[in-house]
């Protein structure tokens, strides 16, 4: 797993309370991490302070899975 | 009417996060007092307060017991203790597991006094600081008073009237009266209904020192600082936790054989209309709060064994509180006991009223009334009242009365008897 995904996993854990194994690549956040919309924009909230990218509303509303977080990171970085 | 019971318990406290814990060390004569751990407060004029203890300590609290991780980092401390001061209501009242037919008749009413103070003055900051795309889309609703009722009723899936009272320090003796009064009109069959506070922090603590209203000159022994009745007084300690009782229409609790505590046979409210925080000098508006109480309750004077005092410790209140129970009661106050828990546990502000109307119904549990801490040299005005200095006392105690008054000039008294 790359330094993105650890890191992106690591914020997953702490802000949802779930276990680090149930925080897989494909894991939706709304519908396998039990996430809701205001959860993800805190997540988001979170990603932003943790690698200093910028992630617009509109980009934010595309990202539905722990994957899509970490290729959006990573095409910022 | 319908008539009200008790039916569950519930308290995070300072001395104890459950029923029993806090109750053995009360009547122990212990002091739930301390130097603040939560922030420095070497520049405050107030160094001190009760807190409620981490759950590695001896008679901590865990949030984990009854709190989603997830909200917990969501929601100020008032909530937490609120909803697991609830929980253990609603489980020492057997009805954790109610069918959804009951659910619908069950309602929740746990206000606050102030609500999230620790979370605005926070994200005031993160605001200030990094503007406002970093404010948490949880802030408004992690802070609001009417939260503690609206998780509570997520979590347990109560279905009747969700409500908060928000009355200062008053607002624990409002919620329980209120809520009675909704099972009686027959809006529910069971309400949840408490207070809770969570507001140790800079801000609280400097708001209420610049309202000269907390302990300044015991600093270095701050067990000593709660001291109601005691000519050194000097203010009150803040508190922190939350007190849930759950009501419950008589023959609904006698349907199920549900075990019960008390009945709530009378409730008094009224306004000083004098001073935002000055109590009034002669005390009327509490005298009015204690009378109404008194005449609804259908109970003669000489009739009540035990009053759980406002008692903060300020100068001030104390005694015309006193001055109030001696006009209403006559001659009969030579027969009572009247304490104020608060010289163990501080102030708890909102949650006041409800955590010491619950050590009420355990005085008439028990049959033992909670001491007085820290009456070293009574006050002049208090002479000939047994304010159960020290240690507490065992008496009979058949029924009881509890008074709360707030900022604002707003008075609850409530009364209970055993059943």
């Amino acid at each position: 797993m790359s330094e993105t995904a650890d890191r992106v996993k690591k914020i997953v854990v702490e802000h949802l309370g779930v276990e680090a194994e149930k925080v897989t690549e494909d894991a939706s956040f709304i519908d396998d991490l039990g996430a809701d919309s205001l959860d993800i924009v805190e997540l988001v909230m979170a990603f932003e302070e943790e690698f200093g990218v910028e992630i617009p509303d509109d980009a934010a509303e595309k990202i539905g899975t722990v994957k899509d977080a970490i290729d959006f990171i990573d095409s910022k970085q | 009417m319908r008539r009200v019971v008790v039916t569950g318990l519930g308290m995070v406290t300072p001395l104890g996060a459950n029923v029993e814990t806090a109750w053995a060390n009360i009547l122990a004569s212990k002091s739930g007092a301390g130097a603040i751990t939560r922030f420095d407060a070497t520049d405050y004029a107030c160094r001190i307060a009760c807190e409620v203890k981490p759950a590695d300590h001896e008679y901590g609290f865990d949030p984990n017991m009854r709190v989603d991780h997830k909200v917990q980092r969501q929601v100020d401390p008032f909530i937490i203790f609120g909803i697991d001061a609830a929980g253990q209501a609603l489980e020492d009242a057997g009805l954790v597991d109610a069918s959804e037919e009951q659910r619908l008749r069950i309602g929740v009413s746990i206000g606050s006094g102030i609500g999230g103070l620790p979370g605005i003055a926070s994200e005031s900051i993160v605001l200030h600081e990094k503007g406002p795309r970093r404010v948490s889309p949880h802030f408004v609703h992690g802070r609001l008073i009417n939260l503690i009722s609206g998780q509570v009723s997520i979590k347990y899936g109560l279905m009747g009237p969700n409500h908060a009272v928000v009355t200062a320090c008053s607002t624990g003796a409002h919620s329980i009266g209120d809520a009675a009064r909704m099972i009686a009109m027959d809006d529910a069959d069971v309400m949840l209904a408490g207070g809770a506070e969570g507001a140790i922090c800079p801000i609280g603590i400097a708001g209420f020192a610049q309202a000269r209203a907390l302990s300044t000159n015991f600093n270095d022994t701050p067990e000593k600082a709660s001291r109601p009745y005691d000519k050194d007084r000097d203010g009150f300690v803040m508190g922190e936790g939350a007190g849930v009782v759950c009501l419950e229409e008589y023959e609904h609790a006698k349907a199920r054989g549900a075990k019960i505590y008390a009945e709530v046979i009378g409730y008094g409210l009224s306004g000083d209309a004098y001073h935002v925080t000055a109590p009034h000098p002669e005390g009327s508006g509490a005298f009015r709060s204690m009378e109404m109480a008194m005449r609804k309750s259908g109970l003669a004077l000489a009739d009540i064994d035990y009053i759980n005092a406002h008692g903060t410790s300020t100068p001030m209140g104390d005694e015309l509180e006193l001055g109030a129970v001696r006009r209403l009661f006559g001659a009969e106050i030579d027969r009572l006991s009247m304490s104020s828990t608060k010289s163990a546990i501080g102030h708890l502000l909102g949650g006041a009223g409800a955590v010491e109307s619950i050590f009420c119904i355990l005085a008439l549990r028990d049959q033992i009334v909670p001491p007085t801490l820290n009456l070293d040299n009574p006050s002049d005005g208090c002479a000939g009242v047994d304010l159960v200095p020290h240690v507490a006392k065992e008496r009979t105690v058949k029924a009881v009365l509890n008074n709360s008054f707030g900022f604002g000039g707003t008075n609850a008294s409530l009364v209970m008897k055993a059943i």
